[in-house]
């Protein structure tokens, strides 16, 4: 499989997590785990395009996929990326442990909305879970950065 | 660069390695060679411990060690401590049970520590850990707080037969039975504060790491308050030298209370460390969480309010049983008390207050301080009180707050504190404004034509933040000082390095204390770095909770720059041959009164390390500076707020559709900032109202112990949040600040069930306001 455009391959036991081999294996730290539920979300990947919680599938599922994790979201020369820059800029974010994952399920949703309602928005984060921001500012930041990114990630 | 830093919304310097996944967790350090730890849990609440084995455990694959409480004991490993000392009503010290790091003979909650498996890998120490044979004789448990000291209530503690760990009282017991019988309106509710679980999203973590080469510990930590940490596991647990033992409290997601304490895991890994001479690691996950973070609230109250016939108050009687869980967790014992009843004045001249607080042991997680702590539970005694009081006496809700308010500062409450200023006026009248309370009514026969029931509810809170003057604390029982430290240091060429003991979990200090020491310098914040979190960088540091980290850390800094500032003006004057009391420091330049001769601070600086023309026989070289803090009082942010609800009639549902929140933190540095902290803290107070519900059944099993169970709000369940700040600078810290991360959990859960009980025309409601209960009550109202 791919990983943020890189060909990578790893020996896994068949009951490893598809995070488990993002964290530990490919040391890509980014991708978090908050719950063993798939209730929070911190852990979201794009696989092939589409946000999925990586604590759910077990890697094998992911082979030949491609994914995309947080560390892969910001320009080459490290410039961030335009839903990246809207957290900034909206202070979106606090202890930061959920971002990487509120991040990930944004740049799926904003695809196909590219400006999105406050209500919209709201039920887009479902199956994401903050408990520093009261989401305020992560609704206006996925509002911005949607509209910043017009339908394109 | 000669703009106002203070009060300006800059963005977070912190942001950029959070928003690209290069910032570094616990569970993100990964050390050479490290093992995993697994803890074997109680699945009982209560039962005694006939005998563990561990040898099929030891046998499994992969696994390198296995410890049980027994070799802990043999190790002189102690107990884990509290850090406050409460005296009961008799002058007795509060009992203070053993509290070891895994189980001597008994077990007295689910989750409680049994022993630890260690192996190469996370799995292989799950695995194992399902091997270790545990003969347990269960015993009958309980687990509320209101029959912990029944008769015939199983007994958790040999050192506490009765369950009970104090009864201590605060007032003129006397003096307010007396002004109750002339009282002419009593108002009295009984209701129960909500146990809930903290939940920051970045589950605890602990990895460390002994080297044989120096004998010194290195333990990085998912915590608050990493020299705390320290002192407490060196000096009363582990035993060892303070000067071997470095703590690193990294990149931390989230605390709210929860990660200020020393827990088992922490002293358990840092142990074996040494004895497997390898790192050893664990990473608890959720479920773990739920089981041994310690837990918030859970008070169980009679409270009452006496008024005369104008609505005046005359006294106010509280009673409390505060559910302290199975042990006594790090600073549990001052959360019912001393942060509690110390309260219970809120913004009014209430002139009699007394408060008896009946501290107990149960078979559930131990509970201590989570975000508010003790501050919420007043807050709701007061607000939920004053509201109801106000509609049983046809007294508008404001107007009756109005006729109470404390107007002339300082004032001495009645329980304790002195409040050194405010003005509740202001927050109150802006907070109706902002939330349109004169159009309520229009609204609410709006929602009436779509079938809902619409309602308003205040509540106008009080915290006691800047935690807090050492010796008042200690006079209170406290068993540590809780000043902060702070060090400055300029490098060479101007630039500057602050360390810190406040520590950030999400507040954002790396751009606050920046904006603080750039403007006070003159100097862009790019030139200013901050750093905390590590004892081996930072001097020393007392930590982040209780509001207290602009307050008390925010003005360690300040004096140590103003430090700088006066060894800068000595150097400046050398430089340009004037006398010391010429010079004058503005935007970054020493200048000469009256004269045109400046010096940069980076010329300053330089000089200061490069002392070729320098006053050496006077001045030592180098520009760096400490210094201490310890507050002279507390802070005292307050607020107004206003939730209107609306209420489905069928099924009881409700949705929180108007929310405004007036806040009073002194002087705001970073308005951004604050206003973030403001829209979390809310919604975990409109959490508690609406959804956290948690809950042990019979046998004391923890029901609601997962994120599908237990319901931490989501995006849809909270409102768009309406707020503002009305400004009294605190007269008594340099900065003006009085502190802001808790304010919205104190001043959000009576506002919400003051709306609902509003809409639907009850006196009162059990919290969290689920659809089930709103139901409920309407149908018994029905």
């Amino acid at each position: 499989m791919k990983v943020n455009g890189k060909p990578v391959s790893a020996q896994i036991e068949a009951r490893t997590l598809l995070v488990t081999l993002i964290r530990e294996n490919l040391r890509l730290t980014g991708t978090h785990v908050g719950c063993d539920t798939a209730q929070c979300g911190a852990c979201t990947v794009l696989m092939n395009g589409r946000a999925i919680k990586s604590c759910s599938i077990v890697a094998m599922q992911a082979e030949g996929a491609d994914i995309l994790t947080i560390e892969g979201v910001a320009r080459p020369d490290g410039t961030l990326h335009p839903m990246q820059q809207a957290f900034k800029e909206n202070h979106g974010l606090q202890c930061g442990f959920c971002t990487p994952g509120m991040v990930m399920n944004a740049l799926d949703f904003a695809k196909s909305h590219p400006d999105p309602s406050e209500h919209d928005v709201r039920e887009s984060l479902e199956g994401n879970l903050c408990r520093c921001t009261g989401y305020h500012n992560i609704v206006k930041s996925i509002m911005a950065g949607a509209k910043a990114m017009g339908g394109k990630i | 660069m000669n703009a106002p830093l203070i009060g300006a919304r800059i963005q977070r310097k912190e942001d950029y390695r959070f928003l690209t996944g290069t910032a570094q967790y616990t569970d993100d350090v990964a050390l050479p060679g490290q093992a995993y730890a697994v803890f074997v849990r109680s699945p009982h609440a209560h039962a005694s411990i006939r005998s563990i084995s561990l040898d099929k455990a030891k046998k499994a694959p992969g696994v390198v060690g296995a410890f049980t409480g027994a070799d802990l004991a043999a190790a002189k490993v102690g107990g884990l401590p509290c850090g406050w000392l409460i005296t009961d009503v008799n002058g007795q010290p509060m009992k203070e049970p053993p509290h070891p790091p895994l189980a001597q003979g008994k077990v007295r909650h689910v989750g409680d520590h049994v022993a630890v498996v260690i192996a190469e890998t996370p799995e292989q120490a799950r695995d194992a850990a399902e091997m270790v044979e545990v003969d347990y004789q269960v015993l009958p448990a309980v687990t509320d707080a209101a029959k912990a000291r029944a008769k015939g209530a199983p007994a958790l503690h040999d050192v506490a037969p009765d369950n009970t760990c104090y009864i201590w009282a605060l007032g003129d017991k006397s003096a307010v039975d007396g002004a109750f019988a002339k009282a002419a309106h009593v108002t009295k509710l009984e209701f129960v504060n909500n146990r809930l679980v903290p939940n920051a999203i970045e589950p605890r973590a602990a990895n460390a790491l002994h080297s044989r080469a120096d004998g010194a510990y290195t333990l990085y930590v998912a915590n608050q308050n990493p020299h705390v940490e320290r002192l407490l596991m060196t000096a009363f647990v582990l035993g060892l030298p303070e000067n071997k033992v470095r703590v690193v409290a990294p990149d931390v997601g989230g605390g709210f209370g929860s990660k200020i304490y020393l827990y088992a895991e922490d002293v358990v890994v840092t142990w074996a460390a040494k004895q497997l001479n390898r790192p050893v690691k664990w990473t608890a996950d959720r479920s773990e969480a739920f089981l041994s973070d310690a837990h918030g609230r859970d008070h169980v109250t009679t409270a009452e309010l006496a008024l005369d016939r104008d609505g005046k108050f005359l006294a106010m009687r509280v009673k409390t049983t505060a559910n302290l869980g199975a042990y006594l967790s790090t600073f549990a014992s001052c959360v019912p008390t001393i942060l509690y009843a110390t309260l219970l004045a809120g913004q009014y001249t209430t002139p009699l207050i007394y408060c008896e607080v009946t501290a107990v042991f149960t078979n559930t997680t131990p509970v201590d301080a989570y975000r508010g702590a003790g501050r919420p539970e007043a807050t709701y005694v007061v607000e939920r009180l004053v509201e109801t009081a106000a509609r049983e006496m046809k007294i508008d809700p404001a107007e009756i707050r109005r006729r109470n308010f404390i107007r002339q500062f300082p004032y001495q409450t009645p329980v304790a504190l002195q409040y050194d200023t405010g003005n509740y006026e202001a927050t109150l009248s802006a907070a109706l404004e902002l939330g349109d309370v004169k159009n309520f009514r229009s609204r609410k026969e709006e929602s009436a034509k779509r079938g809902k029931l619409r309602g308003i509810g205040y509540s106008c809170y009080i915290e006691a933040c800047g935690i807090a003057p050492s010796a008042v604390a200690g006079s209170l029982g406290a068993r540590a000082g809780l000043f902060e430290a702070g060090e400055i240091r300029v490098h060479p060429t101007g630039t500057v390095t602050v360390f810190t003991g406040s520590h950030a979990h999400g507040q954002g200090h790396e751009t606050t204390f920046a904006q603080v020491v750039a403007d006070r310098l003159g100097l862009s914040i790019e030139q200013v770095d901050i750093v905390h979190g590590d004892t081996s960088k930072i001097l020393f540091g007392m930590g982040t909770y209780g509001s207290r980290s602009i307050a008390v850390g925010g003005t360690a800094i300040v004096k140590a720059l103003d430090k700088i500032i006066a060894k800068g003006k000595k150097i400046a004057a050398h430089l340009m041959e004037a006398a010391e009391a010429d010079i004058e420091y503005d935007k970054g330049m020493f200048k000469v009164a009256g004269t045109d001769k400046k010096k940069a601070f980076g010329e300053v600086a330089f000089a200061a390390y490069v002392p070729h023309n320098y006053p050496l026989d006077k001045l030592e070289p180098g520009l760096n500076e400490n210094a201490f803090y310890d507050p002279s009082n507390f802070t005292f942010p307050a607020g107004s707020y206003v939730c209107e609800v609306e209420v489905d009639k069928e099924t009881g549902a409700t949705q929180i559709v108007r929310f405004t929140a007036v806040d009073d933190f002194g002087k705001v540095i970073n308005p951004m900032i604050v206003e973030g902290q403001v829209h979390g803290g809310l919604a975990q107070g409109i959490g508690q109202a609406l959804t956290e519900a948690c809950r042990y059944d019979d046998s004391g099993q923890l029901v609601t112990g997962s994120f599908v169970d237990y319901s931490i709000p989501r995006a849809g369940d909270v409102p768009y949040f309406h707020i503002d700040t009305r400004e009294t600078p605190c007269t008594h810290n340099p900065l003006g600040v009085k502190g802001c991360g808790e304010a919205g959990a104190i001043g959000a859960p009576p506002a919400v069930i003051n709306a609902i009980t509003d809409a639907i025309g009850v006196r009162d409601l059990a919290m969290p306001a689920t659809a089930q209960t709103v139901w409920r009550a309407m149908q018994k109202r029905i």
